[in-house]
């Protein structure tokens, strides 16, 4: 029978969804992933119920809880804004860890030098801007090889992070050191050390006004178009006479810029100080939150919360139950599996053998 | 002549888990599958084969065999690394999600799940996970005659690494062989370099990226193991590998995605991660030593960009979702 050759599943790609089956899909993963983290929580002995409602209450029940989760959520807003026009690019920037240390480091070079130099405000300026410069250049030569030679940035900007962490671990044992032998660099002067504002460090009001930006700015600009036309086809940008190369260099410089930013107030605010770990992972974790926000700048909002009250429930998770605070990491990754494979049912069709009738 | 050696042998032996990393890496790649969890699975496969030799001589107590501790010790992490690699295949090849992304995430579950089997090992057995120095030999000594080591300068330089140096030279070997010399590696090529080509031709594009996938996740883990075992001294530490599955990302490039030139690469990577500690040069510090290995990695990649020769490039669909109806 010729029944037989049709394989038992075919796919086609779907155009588009009704918005209501779109967020079905997206939830039913969402359950799924808490499901299985539940499932990990059972094999560990613990009741999962429980360790669900210590991770909520831990991050989301006390003031204070609540302020620790917003610093958290913070650095991971800001570098998914930074990677959002390179990945829409098509351009594989997961060298956000590497520009977010080095505008660390440039923040930090002006703290430990200059605070006796300029006034409060002016300092935490220049802290910003030479932040945002040093993170730029960082991202700009992965871009400068990619415009000119096509040379792959994916690696590129990977090598790229490892070079300038090993760089702050020199500074941090030699030039930089504050009591010899200490390997540490000393806490900031007061002057260089952002204002809080509701209890927090004020990043959380750059982050948010940087996320209205970036919104219109990938929206509602000419420089959003042609990095959304890059992305869709280079040959097409380049037939409607887009300096591709340019691009792709201002793009990149853009993004690193907000990497560098995000070092600053990661270094200036949160930490006080500089050490080789600023980034601590979330460069790379910010790549996913940008992803699975489809690269709209007010869902990074809520994903990054989300990540940030899993990391936070589970140090508390530690404290009052004694499971290993990496568990954040595991469901996290959990969740990311989830949401990253339900796109699949969203973008394609399955065609089961037997049904003829085609579906509009 | 006699610090040269001792440079040699402890470049071979910091290489070794970066040769199983990277080896596996380039099989992965080869199908056109960029899978940057290598670092998430190598941790996987430290935790795992740790605690599979741990458990197998809590079992068995005084009488536990050296042979079969490493081989559960391998099977375990090569198991944990599979897995890995297997939610990897599904999302990217089945679901067809972005390989970048599910790749990091893997990093992200991997680290988590080894730092947590890591610690809720030591949690669970007393503060301290370690197996005993009579097992300990049989993971970090050479498995040869006395009479091979013994040797003058032959014996250091070829004869007195651990298993794992000897098992992964020849799982190098295997796979630029099989890559090279057979048909189904033909068919493996074609499969990374144009899936849609391969499709017409009759080859199973699915069944080739899962198995080299796997497979490939596999031998990674199993250099996270290597790291674990012998190099950090078959002990759970908070540190775990450092950055070891990055470094053979890395090195997949430096390699230029052949096998055998990974055992060369692997060497001269140990070679710059320790040479800080055996050529002191003045003015260059430690920490700049330890970036070499980047550097080093980001120049080769300029270059084959610039030099631009048809064979010295990535599989050409490397980072891509093959989909049959696509055109």
């Amino acid at each position: 029978m010729h029944e037989q050759k049709i394989p038992l599943i075919r796919l086609a790609k779907r155009d588009s969804m009704e918005p209501w089956k779109v967020w079905c899909i997206r939830g039913s993963s969402f359950l799924a992933a808490i499901l299985l983290g539940a499932l990990i929580f059972l094999l560990m002995g613990n009741n999962p119920i429980a360790a669900y409602g210590t991770i909520l209450s831990g991050s989301l029940g006390k003031k204070t809880a609540i302020r620790q989760t917003v610093k958290l959520a913070i650095p991971l807003l800001g570098t998914a804004l930074a990677i959002a026009p390179c990945f829409k690019m098509r351009f594989w920037n997961i060298g956000a860890e590497g520009q977010i240390t080095a505008g660390a480091m440039a923040a930090s070079y002006f703290a430990l030098f200059w605070y006796d130099k300029l006034p409060a405000p002016l300092l935490l300026l220049v802290m910003g801007v030479a932040g945002a410069a040093a993170g730029g250049l960082w991202a700009l030569i992965p871009a400068f090889f990619k415009a000119r030679w096509n040379t792959n940035e994916t690696l590129f900007t990977l090598m790229m992070n490892y070079i300038i962490i090993g760089i702050v671990k020199w500074l941090q044992g030699g030039p930089w050191e504050g009591r010899p032998g200490s390997q540490m660099i000393p806490m900031f002067d007061s002057a260089a050390v952002l204002p809080k504002i509701f209890g927090v460090h004020c990043g959380w009001i750059i982050v948010l006004v940087m996320t209205v930006l970036m919104y219109i700015y990938m929206r509602h600009t000419k420089h959003g178009y042609e990095i959304a036309v890059i992305g869709e086809s280079e040959n097409t940008a380049r037939y409607a006479g887009m300096n591709v190369g340019r691009i792709i260099m201002r793009t990149m410089f853009l993004s690193g810029g907000i990497c560098g930013v995000v070092g600053f107030i990661v270094a200036s605010g949160a930490n006080g100080t500089l050490y080789d770990g600023v980034a601590a992972g979330v460069g790379f974790t910010a790549i996913t939150v940008a992803w699975l926000a489809q690269l709209n700048p007010f869902a990074m909002i809520g994903i990054s919360g989300l990540l940030a009250v899993l990391e936070k429930g589970a140090d508390t998770l530690q404290t009052r139950m004694a499971v290993p605070a990496s568990i954040s990491d595991i469901i996290t990754g959990i969740f990311l599996f989830c949401m990253l494979g339900c796109e699949f049912f969203i973008n394609y069709r399955m065609i089961f053998r037997g049904k003829h009738k085609e579906v509009a | 002549m006699n610090a040269l050696l001792l440079l040699i042998y402890n470049a071979v032996l910091n290489g070794t888990p970066l040769l199983f990393g990277t080896v596996g890496e380039v099989l992965t790649e080869k199908t056109g599958n960029l899978n940057l969890g290598v670092e998430g699975m190598m941790y996987m496969g430290g935790a795992l084969g740790l605690g599979g030799a741990f458990y197998y001589e809590m079992f068995a107590g005084q009488n536990a065999s050296g042979f079969l501790a490493v081989l559960i010790a391998i099977l375990c992490a090569f198991l944990g690394g599979a897995f890995g690699a297997l939610i990897y295949s599904f999302i990217t090849i089945t679901l067809r999600a972005n390989q970048n992304v599910t790749g990091l995430a893997l990093a992200i579950f991997g680290t988590g799940a080894g730092q947590f089997i890591g610690e809720y090992m030591r949690t669970t057995s007393g503060g301290y996970v370690a197996i005993s120095n009579h097992l300990k030999s049989a993971f970090m000594t050479s498995p040869l005659p006395a009479a091979l080591q013994n040797i003058p300068v032959l014996g250091p330089l070829l004869f007195q690494y651990n298993i794992f140096v000897y098992l992964g030279i020849m799982i190098a070997v295997l796979m630029g062989l099989y890559l090279r010399r057979s048909r189904s590696g033909l068919y493996l090529r074609a499969v990374g370099e144009s899936p849609s080509t391969a499709d017409s031709a009759g080859i199973n594009v699915t069944r080739y990226k899962y198995l080299a996938t796997i497979l490939g996740g596999g031998i990674s883990a199993i250099g996270g193991m290597v790291y674990i075992m012998t190099i950090a001294g078959c002990v759970w530490n908070h540190e775990g590998l450092a950055g070891e599955g990055w470094l053979a990302v890395a090195l997949v490039i430096f390699c230029l995605w052949r096998p055998v030139s990974a055992i060369f690469g692997s060497i001269l990577f140990g070679a710059l991660m320790i040479l800080y500690l055996r050529l002191q040069l003045p003015f260059i510090p430690d920490q700049i030593y330890k970036i070499l290995p980047y550097i080093v990695t980001v120049i080769v990649l300029i270059f084959t960009s610039m030099r631009n020769s048809k064979d010295k490039q990535p599989p050409a669909s490397l980072g891509l979702a093959y989909f049959r109806e696509d055109r």
